[in-house]
């Protein structure tokens, strides 16, 4: 059965990146996102603590990404609902991400595909986050669903 | 912080230090704040049940949060969180406790590197995994392999 949304056209979309945006990390950032959590590790809260470890300071929680909000693809999808529902990330973590970094991000479209499931016919958008730091170092990768239902 | 667990330490079926939360509106206004996710139905009741849902319910990034909390516990100071996967497949409500739990299923050595494939989950207070999910870790080792 042909696809009702995801045309052949609306399928071109995949591989299309956004403009990058550059976050700067502040130590506060760090600290209110630890506590949103409720995550008392000292690696994200205890500055003299986490100097004594082999990271020399604070570094973020793995879900801290979350906060460096990137700019998403406008991706073209003739839909009559716009309600979006998150499905999960799968994360990829390379270097830890330090207060004063500056984290540049940019996201993909990967896939972009239909199915049926318990919210009815869904279009199911699936992005790559890249998180990288002013070294040039990808620091973390987010692979996420966005379902559109 | 609590003590380092070394890749000796662990076998398959060791089961992690589960995190326990018990999430109120007051910490998702909080994790709006500090995430940059304002979407309503996360403090708004009124927006959340005209959208069909039976109250305010809380970020899947949150329980993200909570299971990369498990995690990291689990890694210390000398481990490191190397891939964390999970999938929001049902909903959560503040006011009700919900557990962060793991299990190792799988140790390894690859190339330099000591690993450990986990089975993690959230839980509600009636015991159903609302959100699944699996982590791999890099233990420290005592001796080389």
């Amino acid at each position: 059965m042909a696809n009702k949304y995801v045309t052949e056209e609306v399928r071109k979309q995949i591989g299309v990146r956004s403009e990058p945006v550059t976050w700067e990390v502040e130590r506060g950032a760090i600290i209110r996102f630890a506590r949103a959590i409720g995550d008392p590790n000292p690696l994200f809260n205890d500055e003299p603590r986490a100097r004594a470890t082999r990271f020399g300071g604070l570094i973020a929680p793995p879900t801290f990404c979350r906060s460096l909000t990137p700019n998403i693809p406008i991706i073209k999808l003739d839909m009559p609902s716009f309600r979006v529902v998150d499905g999960g990330s799968d994360w990829e973590y390379f270097e830890p991400i330090r207060v004063g970094d500056r984290i540049t991000v940019v996201s993909k479209l990967t896939d972009i595909r239909e199915a049926a499931g318990r919210l009815g016919m869904m279009v199911i958008m699936s992005f790559e986050f890249t998180y990288t730091n002013q070294f040039g170092q990808v620091c973390v990768i987010q692979r996420s669903n966005l379902i559109r239902y | 912080m609590s003590k380092q667990i070394y890749f000796e330490d662990v076998e398959p079926g060791f089961e992690l230090a589960p995190v326990e939360k018990l999430p109120t509106t007051q910490q998702l206004v909080m994790y709006a704040g500090a995430s940059g996710d304002y979407y309503q139905i996360h403090y708004d009741k009124d927006f959340a049940l005209a959208n069909n849902l039976p109250g305010v319910i809380l970020h899947g990034a949150i329980k993200n949060g909570f299971l990369g909390q498990l995690m990291t516990d689990f890694a210390g100071t000398e481990g490191w969180l190397k891939k964390l996967s999970v999938q929001y497949r049902g909903m959560d409500q503040p006011g009700s406790k919900v557990v962060a739990r793991g299990k190792v299923v799988r140790k390894y050595v690859a190339g330099e590197e000591h690993l450990v494939d986990c089975e993690i989950w959230l839980e509600n207070a009636e015991g159903k995994v609302t959100t699944p999910g699996t982590a791999t870790v890099r233990l420290p080792a005592r001796a080389p392999h």
